[in-house]
């Protein structure tokens, strides 16, 4: 165990030049993942999702931590679709403690149950699935990015406050697309709104020249509701539905009005600083998925900082304390629930043009903290790994 | 504060007629001014873009106004309201101090971790000082020996010396340090942290920590109580905290760090400055877009004043003479 910065941490003076000097290395490991076609070639996926966000936080924490005698380097792992990304995780593991992962949740499971990670601390930047937070959940494996539940259970509260009570539903065949429909209707149940009717997507015609002719009809059979909901969490059709409804009708969900971790669009709370430094930095908008990176690095650098420790275990009891908070640009501290290791969070409901609201909305009320009104809370959830 | 208490030693010398508070409105690039008698807004000023923090010099011939997303600063004549010239100030200065020299600017470049360091008399920079992640709080001491900047992601105090320009050390303070002030001729230095909800107290020989004052309002969570500007009054004993999306001013007693009132005012409450005897405090309201007046010894809203959009920074002048 190697304790850095200790005693100046403690006295809360530095001075310009610390005395002690901390490396810490964070391994980012990105495991390519086949992208699935879609119709509109609108929206390309940038190659460094999630890293660039990843790489802002490490010059983040680099920033500060010339102040405090800490050197921060992050190792990048790319593994090509079909590369062996356990073999990538025992070599980064070799070097560090500390993952951030950019993996579907099966190879996240499996990297979380190598021998060598054990003790590690591991973060899951890009993968939303409900499951990792709760029977597949892994005491080495914490969450910044918002799940499936959470972002569901956001738009749910809006509908709410607006009563916008009776909602109705397509799903894509996609299984991103199940699991966010799943979600969806989870938060159906959640908060007492009404199921009228539910679809899958089947048309495998190019919506680009009959939308405006197969979607009236696809809808009309969809009954009386007041907002259509779409789960197309990979951007297949859903853009093709607005405004092409049988009844005249607001589109949420995947599409139109979206609950996001992040989006250009927000720029309260000292956000704008946030987006105008990815921005020189990578060239493009910042996504849920580079902002899930940036939070686990800066997690980090929180909890190095306040500890004076890069003890993995000092680090990781601090980080689900409640001391821990760390300032995400949402105009709430962000903090971790310490039965899932997932950061809690407020979610931005966007257009493509502005933040209509953002969840947790008044009148959800919580017991503890208004922000787990949002995803699975405690007396639901099935992780058991963190209570050992 | 260094403007306030200038503007006493004025007050002493001079009777003040009919004063202003003047109130710079981030999305509406002007200035709102404010009578401090009638309570009425005389004056509605063109700006540069994104104007945020406000000062006089010391004889108040002249406002500084930062101009963030024109990256300057902006000096104008307050008499006629015109834009003399411009500074140069680095990118995206969000605030500044004056130093007591009357001369040196100290200004927070918000997107380039930088402080810079400019002379208004030969509208040159003069120094340049790395600090951490989004500099925004600056406060010198009344000595002028020391100009402090805030970091809002770093999480620090960075302690320049003016002497060298350099920095001597740094502390840490709660998430998201806001604003800082030297108060009590000096002795002490507050930092607000908006994420943290904390106002930290040190000691400036020392640089050590003294107190921490913690805020609650019942029916308020306490994520949305987040402290950003303060003013104390003339005799040190007590501080007025404005608490952002809380929508609430805590009064609090400066020698116990207790708080003592809470006063509702308009929406994510900013910033704030005292009238010339300090018997009435101007707080902007950003997203109520209004400014809430406070009578300091009632303690009690007395009147609102609509401004323009998401008013940010306030400063006294004094028009008597």
């Amino acid at each position: 165990m190697r304790v850095i910065g200790l005693a100046a941490a403690l006295s809360l003076t530095l001075g310009a030049a610390a005395a002690s000097e901390t490396k810490v290395r964070i391994g980012y490991i990105g495991v390519e993942q086949p992208a699935p076609p879609v119709l509109s070639n609108l929206d390309p996926v940038p190659d460094d999702r999630a890293l660039a966000g990843a790489r802002l936080g490490l010059a983040d924490n680099q920033t500060t931590g010339k102040f405090m005698g800490q050197e921060w380097v992050l190792s990048e792992t790319l593994v090509p679709e079909g590369g062996d990304a356990l073999a990538a995780a025992r070599a980064a593991l070799a070097a560090t403690r500390v993952l951030v992962l950019d993996a579907p949740a099966e190879t996240l499971t499996a990297i979380a149950d190598l021998p060598e990670a054990e003790g590690a601390l591991l973060f899951n930047a890009t993968a939303p699935d409900a499951a990792l937070r709760d029977g597949a959940c892994r005491a080495n494996l914490f969450h910044t990015l918002p799940s499936d539940a959470m972002r569901a259970d956001a738009l749910a509260q809006f509908l709410v406050q607006r009563r916008w009570t009776d909602v109705a539903l397509i799903s894509g065949a996609h299984p991103r697309d199940h699991a966010f429909a799943e979600a969806l209707k989870a938060s159906i149940a959640k908060f007492r709104l009404t199921l009228t009717g539910e679809k899958e997507w089947v048309f495998d015609a190019d919506m680009r020249r009959n939308a405006s002719a197969e979607v009236p009809l696809f809808t009309q059979q969809l009954g009386e509701h007041d907002v259509l909901l779409v789960a197309d969490e990979i951007g297949d059709f859903g853009r093709y539905v607005v405004y092409n409804t049988w009844l005249p009708r607001p589109v949420a969900g995947s599409e139109e009005l979206v609950p996001q971790a992040w989006s250009p669009v927000v720029e309260q709370w000292g956000a704008a600083q946030l987006q105008s430094r990815f921005e020189d930095q990578a060239h493009r908008d910042m996504t849920p998925e580079d902002y899930a990176a940036w939070a686990a690095i800066r997690t980090l650098g929180e909890a190095v900082t306040r500890t004076g420790s890069d003890d993995i275990a000092v680090l990781r009891d601090y980080i689900l304390s409640d001391a821990f908070e760390l300032a995400g640009f949402k105009g709430r501290p962000l903090s971790f629930r310490p039965w899932n290791g997932q950061l809690r969070q407020p979610i931005p409901i966007v257009t493509d043009r502005a933040v209509v609201a953002t969840a947790p909305l008044e009148g959800f009320f919580h017991q503890g903290n208004e922000l787990d009104t949002l995803g699975r809370d405690a007396p639901e959830t099935t992780c058991r790994a963190f209570q050992e | 504060m260094l403007r306030l208490t200038t503007a006493l030693a004025l007050l002493a010398a001079t009777p003040a007629f009919a004063d202003e508070i003047w109130v710079t409105n981030e999305k509406d690039n002007t200035i709102s001014v404010i009578d401090a008698d009638t309570l009425e807004v005389t004056r509605t000023l063109e700006t540069g873009e994104r104007p945020r923090g406000i000062t006089f010099s010391h004889d108040y011939s002249r406002v500084y106004i930062c101009a963030s997303d024109s990256d300057a600063v902006q000096v104008m004549d307050p008499v006629s309201g015109e834009i003399l010239h411009d500074l140069p100030s680095g990118e995206d200065p969000e605030q500044f101090v004056l130093h007591p020299d009357d001369r040196r600017l100290y200004i927070a470049n918000e997107d380039d971790a930088i402080t810079t360091v400019v002379d208004t008399e030969t509208r040159r920079v003069v120094a340049q000082i790395d600090v951490g992640i989004e500099p925004e709080g600056m406060a010198v001491s009344p000595d002028g020996k020391i100009v402090v900047t805030t970091s809002e992601t770093t999480n620090m105090a960075h302690w320049i010396d003016t002497e060298t320009e350099t920095i001597f050390a740094n502390t840490l303070v709660d998430s998201r340090p806001r604003h800082a002030e030297f108060v009590k001729d000096g002795a002490e230095l507050w930092v607000s942290a908006e994420i943290g909800g904390t106002v930290t107290v040190f000691d400036t020989a020392t640089q050590t920590e003294k107190a921490r004052i913690r805020f609650a309002i019942k029916g308020v969570h306490e994520d949305l109580i987040q402290p950003v500007g303060f003013e104390l009054t003339p005799d040190g004993k007590t501080a007025f905290v404005a608490l952002g999306p809380a929508n609430h001013v805590a009064v609090v007693n400066a020698e116990t760090w207790e708080v003592e009132e809470y006063l509702l005012v308009g929406r994510r409450v900013w910033h704030m400055a005292f009238d010339g005897d300090h018997s009435r405090l101007f707080t902007t309201n950003g997203i109520s877009g209004d400014v809430t007046v406070i009578d300091v010894a009632r303690r009690e809203a007395i009147k609102t004043v609509k401004v323009g959009r998401f008013p940010w920074g306030a400063a006294y002048r004094p028009t008597g003479g």
